[in-house]
């Protein structure tokens, strides 16, 4: 092959070294975006404390709506979430862990699944406004709920649904399939290897989702406005028919208001609602931990 | 001990129960999207039989709450482009520079900090970012551009960009985390510095993969609703001027949702019309993140 | 234990540039030389005191059982065993004299000199045939005008221009196996190291594209000190000029390639080369 040049004796380093001082710099900057949103937060938590935090007593706690923010309280808003959120729970995790068990216990490959996986999906990603849409059409009007807390409840249920699915899925797929084996070859039907063998061992997945999907709920406010939820409310919810109010719907309210001594009712509220999430959070975390340790995982 | 069985023919119908039930749960979401595109059809129809569809296209005023009605998608168009635009603005950048931080600089214990403070962050009512955004940002920008109106564009945009980054940070992280370490070697081998290696190898070969959580961010910001409803205002405008108060697609669902507006009216109806079109671009925009995504991992 | 690690994985500045030594004679031997080379991935050592002198221009071959250390031996040669996380060494290298490992060189430009081809062939995907051949001047950002000609000197050193000349704008990762290894050779080669390291280059190659690439390696070494990792013995006897030894870390022989398979000094040697392990 006559390609092959004569030998040189070069042995002299060619090009120039990357800048490490740029490469830092870039490390710094990388690092800096990584904690920016964290920072964000911080401050945004700081400035709803300072605001806020001297607005919380027992009177804000324990007061309806008021049209002079220094008699205002959460009290409507807070139980209405309470209500809501129960409900919201109970409908979403037995529909969503039954999805989740379907489709991955149940289900051939097959046409039928692919369709309700794509569903899924793209109904994760839907806007949580076109749920409140959803809501008023379906539930409020065409089966006639009115401003429920049922319809409430229903909407933010489908909302959180496939959260709660993926979840599921997550942690049955975690199951060794020699567990399913070992119990159908002691004759147990599928459902009891589901219910007996396969769940329990799925349950910290099945409540980190729920406990998610709770989060989320909570924190909701563009569906329920659109639904019809209540601002002004001085009552409390008797039953699931009754109208409601919400927590995010009275930070809402409030922070639309000129008035800065709405604003401070504003940040007095988003302190109780971020304290739920966060013992919500640290919950689902706990539990989660304690029962992968029983289960010996 | 002999466990009491039930008879066979009662535990085979039991079982196909409980098979039927499960499916029941399973065909809830084909049904909820059923649902939401049957709604949102019929309501658009009876709409469109009211108002033209070129009046819908071409009128550049949105102003179905008013005694002279217009009903230009446009400004609400604008409006909603203007805050994503902004959001994005702020978000990509600083989302895959985060992500590149995650994936290429961090070390183990680091990440196992920053990545579930991250995912937590994904957790923070859009409400609260939005009381940010007007009790917070939008005084402290008025120091710096005094022209900057209480409601308005940017305040918004940029929060809900940090609202984003964690998003984007994730999803970018796990398509860099996919780039084989074979490159990273091939190119160091090759005598490139940790710079060229991330923008030259692992930043293009993670590409499709980060096209995917862009599209899905800008999806994101498109039908996101309490920031900008909040903190934006409530004045459909055909403007790009980020200063003024405008009013986005899904604040406008939420002004209607707020007063009592009776069914089977117009204004009504404007609400669904305006959901169909936000809806369309969402789904539009999530199907080509999924096909971006499906793309980056059958390479 | 160790006292003292030369971790120099980030020197500080200022980086000296390494200039060639004038007064080394045009015929030395040792390209590269190693002392007391030990290696370690945290507590774990996996090269203990290797020492051996590389021949300028010829194909040296390292054989041994699986985990003896031979990936580790060439990866400090180029600096590459640094990237993993908690590995360490000690001892010197020296390139053409110079130590490789010194304080304030850069291990980058060090790798620029010392190319290295991989186990399995790693084209960048997102690059065609022609940019993955450019990739080390990319990379490096050396600005060269005669691009086309770089493309066509590696390419044909490679023995795999006449294959791709007509689709250079194609993706590197259409071709076959073979040839993308050939194309990782001649990226390597585009920016004229002096020495390659190879590391089992052949191992996910089917007999016919290895047999292709021992051929390319007789021609390389006229101009290049190659040196090649293989668990392949045969492959060590067909293409090397000198082999090494080494087990469980330790170079046990070292010496002429027809010396070390036909009158190997150690009984280890003999037992491994005999077949009677690895």
């Amino acid at each position: 092959m006559s390609v092959v040049d004569p030998p040189r004796n070069s042995s002299r380093i060619s090009g120039r070294p990357p800048s490490r001082a740029l490469e830092r710099a870039f490390r710094g900057l990388c690092l800096f975006a990584a904690l920016l949103p964290v920072l964000v937060l911080a401050v945004l938590l700081f400035d709803v404390v300072r605001t806020g935090l001297g607005r919380i007593d027992v009177q804000f706690l324990t007061s309806f709506p008021s049209r002079r923010p220094q008699t205002a309280g959460i009290l409507a808003g807070a139980v209405g979430s309470v209500w809501l959120v129960g409900l919201t729970a109970a409908i979403a995790v037995p529909v969503g862990v039954g999805t989740a068990v379907y489709l991955e216990e149940y289900a051939r490959r097959g046409r039928l699944a692919t369709l309700i996986e794509i569903n899924i999906s793209n109904l994760a990603g839907v806007p949580s406004i076109i749920y409140g849409l959803l809501g008023l059409e379906l539930f409020v009007r065409a089966l006639s709920m009115g401003r429920s807390l049922l319809a409430g409840a229903l909407t933010l249920a489908l909302l959180v649904l496939p959260i709660i699915i993926m979840a599921t899925r997550e942690a049955l797929r975690t199951v060794p399939l020699a567990l399913r084996e070992a119990g159908l070859a002691l004759g147990a039907t599928q459902w009891q290897v589901v219910r007996q063998v396969v769940l329990p061992m799925a349950v910290p997945g099945v409540l980190t989702g729920s406990i998610l999907a709770i989060s989320r709920a909570i924190g909701e406010a563009a569906p329920l406005v659109v639904l019809g939820a209540l601002t002004y409310v001085d009552f409390l919810p008797d039953g699931v028919t009754s109208p409601f109010s919400a927590l995010p719907i009275q930070i809402f309210n409030w922070t639309s208001r000129p008035q800065a001594g709405f604003a401070v009712n504003a940040a007095a509220g988003i302190i109780v609602l971020m304290v739920t999430l966060l013992m919500l959070n640290g919950a689902a975390i706990i539990t989660r931990n304690r029962m992968q340790k029983r289960l010996g995982r | 001990m002999a466990p009491r069985q039930p008879r066979r023919w009662v535990r085979r119908w039991g079982e196909a129960v409980i098979e039927r039930g499960l499916l029941g749960c399973a065909l809830v979401s084909v049904v909820t999207t059923a649902a939401i595109l049957v709604i949102l059809a019929r309501q658009t129809g009876e709409f469109f039989s009211e108002v033209s569809i070129s009046q819908f296209l071409f009128d550049s005023q949105w102003t179905p709450l008013f005694a002279d009605k217009h009903f230009g998608i446009w400004p609400l168009l604008a409006g909603t482009f203007l805050t994503s635009a902004i959001a994005i603005g702020v978000a990509l950048p600083f989302g895959l520079l985060a992500a590149v931080y995650l994936g290429e600089f961090a070390t183990p214990r680091v990440r196992a900090i920053l990545k579930p403070t991250l995912e937590l962050l994904a957790g923070v009512p859009t409400l609260v970012y939005g009381y940010f955004a007007l009790v917070t940002l939008t005084p402290l920008l008025q120091r710096v551009l005094p022209e900057l109106s209480g409601f308005n564009a940017l305040s918004p945009g940029i929060v809900m960009g940090v609202m984003i980054i964690p998003m984007i940070t994730s999803l970018g992280e796990d398509a860099i985390s996919a780039v084989p370490g074979a490159l990273r070697e091939g190119a160091y081998a090759l005598g490139a510095g940790k710079l060229q290696t991330v923008f030259r190898v692992v930043l293009p070969t993670a590409l499709s993969g980060i096209a995917a959580a862009l599209v899905l961010a800008v999806s994101r910001a498109v039908g996101e609703t309490m920031i900008v409803a909040i903190a934006a205002g409530q004045q459909p405008r055909l403007t790009l001027d980020p200063q003024v108060p405008v009013e986005t697609m899904t604040a406008y669902i939420v002004q209607v949702g707020m007063g009592d507006t009776p069914t089977g009216t117009l204004e009504y109806r404007t609400i669904f019309v305006v959901g169909a079109t936000l809806f369309a671009i969402t789904f539009a925009a999530n199907l080509l993140s999924q096909r971006l995504a499906r793309r980056f991992r059958e390479r | 234990m160790p006292e003292a690690f030369s971790e120099s994985a980030c020197g500080p500045a200022p980086y000296r540039t390494m200039q060639p030594s004038d007064s080394m004679p045009d015929t030395v031997a040792a390209k590269l030389s190693v002392q007391e080379l030990s290696a370690w991935y945290g507590e774990k050592q996996v090269l203990i005191r290797v020492s051996l002198d590389i021949p300028e221009r010829q194909v040296t071959a390292i054989i041994g059982p699986s985990g003896c250390g031979k990936s580790t031996l060439i990866r400090c040669f180029n600096r590459m065993h640094e990237l993993v996380p908690a590995a360490k060494h000690r001892g010197s290298i020296q390139l053409d004299g110079e130590d490789i490992y010194a304080n304030g060189v850069d291990p980058v430009l060090i790798r620029r000199r010392i190319g290295m081809v991989f186990q399995k062939p790693n084209p960048f995907p997102m690059m065609s045939i022609r940019d993955n051949v450019l990739a080390g001047l990319r990379l490096t950002s050396t600005r060269r005008a005669d691009t086309d000609a770089i493309v066509e000197r590696a390419l044909q050193q490679a023995a795999l221009w006449s294959e791709v000349k007509d689709r250079l704008g194609e993706p590197g990762t259409g071709l076959s196996g073979g040839q993308q290894q050939r194309l990782c050779i001649a990226r390597a080669l585009a920016v004229e190291p002096d020495v390659l390291l190879m590391d089992e280059p052949c191992s996910a190659l089917d007999p016919i594209a290895t047999t292709r690439i021992e051929d390319l390696l007789t021609t390389l070494r006229e101009r290049y000190t190659i040196i090649i990792v293989t668990h392949n013995m045969q492959q060590a006897a067909r293409v090397s000029q000198k082999t090494a030894f080494l087990l469980q870390g330790e170079l046990v022989e070292f010496t002429e390639t027809d010396a070390l398979f036909t009158k190997p000094k150690d009984k280890r040697t003999e037992d491994y080369v005999t077949g009677k392990f690895g």
